[in-house]
């Protein structure tokens, strides 16, 4: 798979995938016999109520965990059948990851964050450095390189936490309420910026929000309720 | 190299938690390099003594005499290249507190036996021809101010309750760092002669041999003992190795006391650094999940938590090895009671490996704590 998926075509494959978690002597089936193909180039919406099996589905697209039963393919690679450790080069290559609470290493400052995934690369320093500061430049926080997230707004954290998972121009975005923790006129920042990347750039998507104010700027939107995916949305 | 700032931001999340841990551990080796270097005087006779070299005492006690006579005879054994012999003199300078050893001996005989001793050739000339010339080591010398021409008085309570006035003739180096510089020197035929007013004539205190091969130094010492048994001065004979350890032990196993405080010591460290690291982790387990989101393997998060507890032991036990370094520079700090008091390098190194072991130990647990979690699981934690 190279970063260049054409658009149009199926980026993402699910197909008959479930998923259950073992709670004592207890089986909890999170998703059931769940298919869904997303195109490259598409900004899908994730919806759902809370415990709906989102953030489940988002994990298993993005290699974090891996199905019970089904396949996940993505640019036509069997990922649940990968290694851990190749499973992990994969994420690197391939994944960028936006999370509700942006999820920034405290210690760092925004630049060194943004950085952090450049370092599993072959890349030298000067040419990290260079990575960073244009995605720093997309995210429009050039001026706030050298700041802790500490110091940073929650909109500008999440900019920052957008930077870290566009630095090394991944095939997909995975977008886990990546409003969910800010204000409408902070949110609507990043939704505007996570349209640009997909309008602009060509960045596949997909986003799981709660919100339909967030829902209504992607492409596409697909509910999940009790493990299943719909089409209408659920009341 | 790349990681370096990820490890060192890390270290300082907690300022004062790193600073007290580092403290701790400064501490541990600051007493480890104390600790070697009192071992190391109280034992370093041991690994300095001559493999070629044998001590002849008499076979109850190192304070009885043997006669002056057996010299000849122990030459007479095959194998035996050279025979010289001490005598304990026990003497004072101005106060029993400036004690440094004493002993008579044969100049010529005893500089060839002890090639450690370094001696200019003037100075070696001048002691051969001044009967009352006495040798004394740089560390001694330079504890009293003493230069070559002094008289040095000397009053002996074992030998007559005398004084006896030495002239200064040579003030002798050692050849290896931790050759002891603090015994003084006389000549033998000055002190037989002015002590037969007294006891002891025509007997001296222990002889040293030098062997033609060491490889056969056990069956010469048997040799030796068997010459004299029977007789009124029946003999032990050892190599000087196991002579010098025999003066140790009469301070008791300084080893296995060294090894039992230190390892208490390290004992104790090890769970504070292991609780400091701990800690660490589990603080962290959310960025550790982030970490591995974004690609890093089980194996890049196991190296990423022992690099750090392998710095904070790192820093920590280079700065107490820099610190026990300085305070042992300086030498025997109980002015003569300890003359090969010092740090070596071969302890500045295993002191090293300590410090990478107690950062290995300590770290290992958290390390394989946040190689083995769960990627999805740890990121609900953040």
């Amino acid at each position: 798979m190279t970063n260049e998926a054409t658009k149009g075509e199926v980026l993402v494959r699910i197909e008959g995938v479930e998923k259950m978690f073992h709670r004592g002597s207890e089986d909890i089936h999170v998703l059931a016999n769940l298919d869904l193909q997303v195109a490259a180039g598409e900004f899908l919406a994730l919806m759902g109520p809370s415990g709906s099996g989102k953030s489940t589905l988002l994990n298993l697209i993005g290699g974090l965990d891996r199905p019970t039963r089904g396949t996940v393919r993505i640019g036509g690679e069997r990922i649940d059948e990968l290694t851990d450790r190749r499973l992990a080069d994969w994420r690197a290559r391939h994944i960028g990851f936006v999370f509700q609470l942006y999820n920034l290493m405290p210690v760092l400052t925004a630049e060194r964050n943004v950085e952090l995934p450049l370092l599993l690369t072959h890349l030298n320093k000067a040419e990290r450095r260079k990575h960073v500061a244009t995605a720093l430049a997309m995210v429009g926080l050039t001026h706030r390189a050298n700041h802790f997230p500490r110091t940073l707004s929650g909109g500008e954290q999440q900019r920052v936490g957008i930077a870290r998972a566009i630095v090394t121009d991944p095939t997909l975005l995975l977008c886990d309420e990546p409003t969910g923790d800010l204000d409408r006129k902070a949110g609507d920042e990043i939704l505007n910026l996570l349209q640009a990347l997909n309008r602009e750039h060509g960045k596949t998507i997909i986003m799981v929000t709660h919100d339909p104010h967030a829902s209504a700027r992607a492409s596409r939107t697909v509910h999940l309720n009790k493990g299943q995916l719909t089409n209408e949305p659920v009341s | 190299m790349k990681f370096a700032h990820l490890v060192w931001a890390n270290l300082l999340r907690r300022k004062l938690r790193t600073t007290l841990t580092i403290l701790s551990i400064v501490v541990a080796f600051v007493l480890f390099g104390l600790l070697c270097a009192i071992r190391q005087a109280l034992v370093g006779g041991v690994e300095l003594a001559g493999a070629d070299r044998l001590i002849v005492r008499h076979k109850v006690s190192i304070i009885q005499l043997l006669p002056e006579s057996y010299q000849a005879r122990m030459q007479r054994i095959a194998g035996v290249d050279l025979v010289t012999h001490q005598t304990w003199f026990g003497g004072i300078y101005q106060d029993p507190k400036n004690f440094f050893m004493q002993t008579p001996v044969v100049p010529e005989d005893f500089l060839s036996m002890h090639p450690e001793i370094l001696l200019s050739a003037e100075e070696r000339k001048a002691w051969l021809a001044t009967r009352t010339g006495a040798i004394v080591g740089r560390n001694t010398a330079e504890r009293f101010k003493w230069k070559v021409g002094d008289r040095v008085p000397i009053r002996s309570p074992i030998w007559g309750q005398r004084t006896w006035e030495f002239q200064l003739v040579g003030i002798f180096e050692g050849r290896e760092k931790g050759t002891d510089t603090t015994p003084m020197f006389f000549r033998y035929d000055y002190f037989d002669e002015v002590r037969q007013e007294n006891w002891g004539r025509g007997l001296v205190g222990w002889y040293t041999i030098r062997v033609k091969e060491p490889a056969r130094a056990a069956e010469i010492a048997r040799l030796v003992d068997e010459e004299f048994e029977n007789s009124p001065y029946e003999t032990k004979t050892e190599p000087e190795g196991a002579f010098a350890q025999g003066w140790a032990r009469q301070v008791g196993n300084i080893t296995l006391i060294v090894a039992g405080i230190l390892g208490a010591v390290f004992f104790t460290i090890l769970l504070v650094a292991g609780s400091t690291m701990s800690q660490a982790v589990r603080e962290r387990i959310g960025e550790l999940g982030v970490l591995k989101a974004i690609g890093f393997t089980h194996a890049g998060l196991l190296a990423l938590v022992l690099a750090e507890s392998c710095t904070l032991a790192l820093l920590g036990g280079g700065l107490g090895l820099g610190l026990a370094w300085l305070l042992t520079a300086g030498g025997d700090p109980t002015g003569g009671m300890l003359p090969l008091f010092n740090l070596l390098a071969r302890d500045v190194l295993i002191g090293v490996g300590l410090a990478v072991a107690l950062g290995l130990l300590t770290g290992l647990f958290p390390a394989l704590q946040a190689m083995r979690l769960r990627v999805a699981d740890a990121l609900r934690r953040m």
